[in-house]
């Protein structure tokens, strides 16, 4: 395969869909990172050997298969795919055009889907979805709420082909969108096309994609760069790993779309280094399309040279700010500077420069394809097109979830998601990370997008939502992403490195009891204040939403806060030192490891016989609610 | 060829900018940074061992001691916390007696925290010498241990 004008990508492309044409039916065991985790390579080796021991017509590669005449319509095609985002099911097998979902599935049960699925085309009951709430199995995606009440266009391609085939990502409409804009369309034109799609960045602060190409476009400079921004840091979030993972193809596309739009010859993929897989992907994709003229010299024949490399991040959240990123590329100590001048006007190595999130390069291969028109029809007057959530937490389904915007915080939680596992209610959910906040049951019904969870003062953020039950403590949930915070702030200034330091200390001062009861009624004013300060003064972005966690908390669980200081509970049972433990006597059976685990030998009893705390010397480590192997240990 | 010499040899003419890269191979190829090695990488690069240093201490992603035989990170991302990682990692600092950074005495394990491993969908997320286990309880700690030991 060798693209030498843009018109060679359609006729790949009829190729690549005749070829697709020959397959029978389709295995996509998901090799995302969640499923290799859980044992899914093995179970891919044992689907292939077992199905060629029953000689069945097996293929495991779409690019480089050779047609022969004998050749049936027939082929079995078993492939390690993407992520398919329902990560907590895993490991996932899929089989169309049967539209069967096997979940769990381990080496061990291979032989049975080789028997029946691929032989007969009939389903194996027992690995099918179990519905938690119905108890009843469910047989493929479009019978799972989790996805049949999802919009998959960003993660279209996650989970349905072989991330590493071109030719798959061509026949599925890939580079269709470059050929376009390298035949039809001047750098001007691309981005304005994409100023009137309206997609605003989806790292964050949701900046205008267009724009921020336009500024870049019109600098004059000798080199200008293009920057892929892959470090998802906030915890909580996996979407961009998702996509590198199963769709590195689209993202090289959207970057290099990027670099025609503004005039860049060169660019950079900044990627986690904790994503060894999606680092992996994204390598073999860009060898790929070095191989067959997409990236180099003159790509599809045009005037357009383009190539670029992957820096590795070394672990540093505040590199997600976009002049930290820079100082990080340039092998500096990431830490931000003031703007302007901005990374458009001067950026890496002082050119211009554009840096965009990896769900938002992934919109732009299709919004180039099927125009500014077909973007913007879905989604709300100020957000336009699809976002990916990441839901996870106290919830039924976790995965990755894709909605239009504008859809409801209750649509995702309780028909996607299932709702509270275990009975539990629901608290809040947290959504934008560490700069972000919650969204409380009283909320639920708010039509996504970025104003109105500005609004209720949580954030877009890059999409993790983290939901939390009755069982969590929303101070210690305000104290975790603090500590988050304090200890990611990079210290060149003071609001920021002393402030979230001295809201820690406050926040730890609350979840710990160690308080007067003086300081109890001051300590929540105190903590206003002091996030007051680092919102107004911090330098940079996370200085400046560094308080949000608290100021959301505060707004809606003001008398969680309170009942910590006044009362001196926790109401969720988190907080060890609020707490008091006791042995209910029923349950233990006098195992002797708690007593063995505490530090200071509060706990007695003969052995086999119920065990007791003596309060007045236990010092509330919670060690051991924590050891005991029958929960017999209760805090109150 | 010791381990930064193999590194530096990939690197002939590498400027400042290559430094993160080559401060994370040389991880990879000795599992922590010396002073030895940060001096050799300044000399080459040309600039101050300060500098290096730096660098290196800013991002969490090194360390400059060396790691145990079976190296364990414990993710504190949101998912993992609100699903109880933090008795997790309290557990594993119980069973193990070295806290977050350590190594236990006959050099068999160690410990780490990351700020999140992106598995969020089964929290709560521990790795051992890299390969993913997810939702760990508490409980299970000691006979994950124990089939390692």
């Amino acid at each position: 395969m060798k693209i030498e004008k843009p018109s060679d990508i359609r006729d790949i492309q009829e190729l690549m869909t005749s070829r697709d044409g020959r397959i029978a039916r389709r295995v996509m065991v998901c090799a995302g990172t969640g499923c290799v985790a859980s044992g899914s390579l093995d179970v891919y080796k044992e689907l292939v050997r077992l199905s060629k021991e029953a000689g069945l017509p097996v293929t495991v590669t779409f690019d480089k298969h050779e047609h022969k005449k004998d050749d049936s319509n027939e082929e079995l095609y078993i492939a390690k795919s993407g992520c398919h985002g329902f990560c907590q099911m895993g490991p996932l097998v899929h089989v169309m055009p049967d539209d069967i979902l096997y979940c769990k599935v381990k080496a061990a049960d291979a032989e049975e889907i080789v028997q029946n699925t691929l032989t007969t085309g009939e389903a194996v009951e027992r690995l099918l979805y179990t519905d938690p709430v119905s108890g009843e199995h469910r047989r493929g995606r479009g019978d799972i709420p989790f996805y049949a009440g999802q919009s998959r266009v960003v993660l279209g391609r996650c989970g349905v082909m072989d991330p590493e085939s071109i030719g798959e990502y061509i026949a599925s409409g890939g580079f269709e969108g470059l050929a376009k804009c390298l035949s039809k369309y001047s750098p001007e034109q691309v981005a304005e096309e994409m100023v009137e799609s309206g997609l605003r960045g989806r790292g964050g602060a949701g900046f205008p994609t267009g724009i921020k190409w336009r500024f870049a476009n019109r600098e004059k400079a000798d080199k200008k760069y293009v920057i892929c921004n892959g470090d998802e840091g906030d915890p909580g979030a996996f979407m961009d790993r998702s996509l590198m993972e199963g769709d590195p193809f689209a993202v090289l596309e959207g970057l290099a779309t990027a670099a025609y739009a503004i005039g860049a010859q060169f660019g950079y993929l900044y990627i986690r280094q904790e994503y060894p897989l999606a680092i992996a992907r994204v390598q073999k994709a860009i060898e790929t399309m070095r191989e067959v003229g997409l990236l180099g010299e003159h790509i599809m024949g045009t005037d357009f040279s383009f190539d670029c490399k992957i820096k590795k991040g070394a672990g540093a959240f505040v590199c997600g700010e976009e002049t930290a990123l820079i100082h990080s590329i340039e092998g500096k100590r990431g830490e931000p500077r003031p703007r302007p001048p901005f990374p458009a006007q001067s950026g890496a190595f002082g050119k211009p420069t554009i840096i965009n999130n990896v769900e938002t390069l992934v919109n732009i291969p299709s919004i180039m394809a099927k125009g500014a028109s077909w973007y913007n029809a879905v989604g709300t007057e100020s957000s336009k097109g699809t976002k990916v959530f990441a839901l996870t937490g106290k919830i039924n389904r976790t995965g990755l979830v894709e909605v239009a915007m504008g859809t409801t915080v209750r649509k995702i939680i309780e028909e996607i998601g299932g709702g509270i596992q275990g009975g539990k209610a629901f608290k809040a959910v947290q959504m934008g990370g560490p700069s972000g906040g919650c969204v409380d049951a009283a909320h639920m019904d708010i039509e996504i997008d970025y104003e109105s969870l500005k609004a209720v003062g949580a954030m877009m953020g890059s999409g993790g939502m983290v939901v939390m039950d009755e069982d969590n403590c929303i101070v210690d949930v305000a104290k975790f992403f603090m500590d988050f915070i304090q200890r990611e702030s990079c210290g060149k200034c003071v609001p920021c490195r002393i402030g979230t330091k001295r809201m820690l200390e406050m926040l730890t001062q609350i979840t710990e009891n160690d308080f007067t009861d003086q300081e109890a009624g001051e300590l929540i004013g105190k903590l206003e204040a002091q996030a007051q300060v680092t919102q107004d003064a911090s330098l940079c972005g996370l200085g400046q939403t560094a308080p949000n966690p608290v100021l959301s908390t505060l707004r809606w669980f003001r008398e969680e806060y309170e009942a910590h200081l006044h009362q001196r509970t926790c109401p969720a049972k988190v907080c060890n030192k609020l707490l008091t433990f006791s042995i209910d006597a029923e349950t233990c059976i006098g195992c002797s490891i708690c007593a063995k685990r505490c530090p200071v030998e509060a706990i007695v009893g003969e052995k086999k016989k119920p065990h007791e705390i003596i309060e007045a010397k236990c010092i509330k480590c919670g060690s051991c609610f924590t050891v005991c192997p029958k929960g017999a240990v209760v805090a109150q | 060829m010791n381990g930064v010499d193999t590194v530096l040899t990939r690197h002939p003419d590498a400027s400042s900018d290559s430094l993160i890269a080559i401060l994370q191979e040389v991880q990879e190829e000795e599992g922590y940074l010396s002073p030895d090695s940060m001096y050799r990488i300044s000399t080459h690069l040309d600039m101050p061992a300060s500098k290096v240093y730096g660098v290196a201490t800013f991002y969490n992603g090194f360390r400059f001691s060396p790691i145990g035989e079976h190296n364990i990170v414990v993710c504190r991302g949101t998912a993992c916390h609100v699903k109880g990682s933090a008795r997790v990692l309290d557990s594993l600092q119980q069973e193990l007696g070295i806290e977050p950074g350590e190594v236990t005495e006959d050099g068999k394990f160690s410990l780490e925290v990351v700020a999140c491993i992106g598995a969020c969908g089964l929290a709560p997320v521990i790795t051992i010498g890299g390969q993913t286990v997810g939702e760990v309880q508490p409980r299970k700690v000691k006979k994950i241990l124990g089939g390692i030991k």
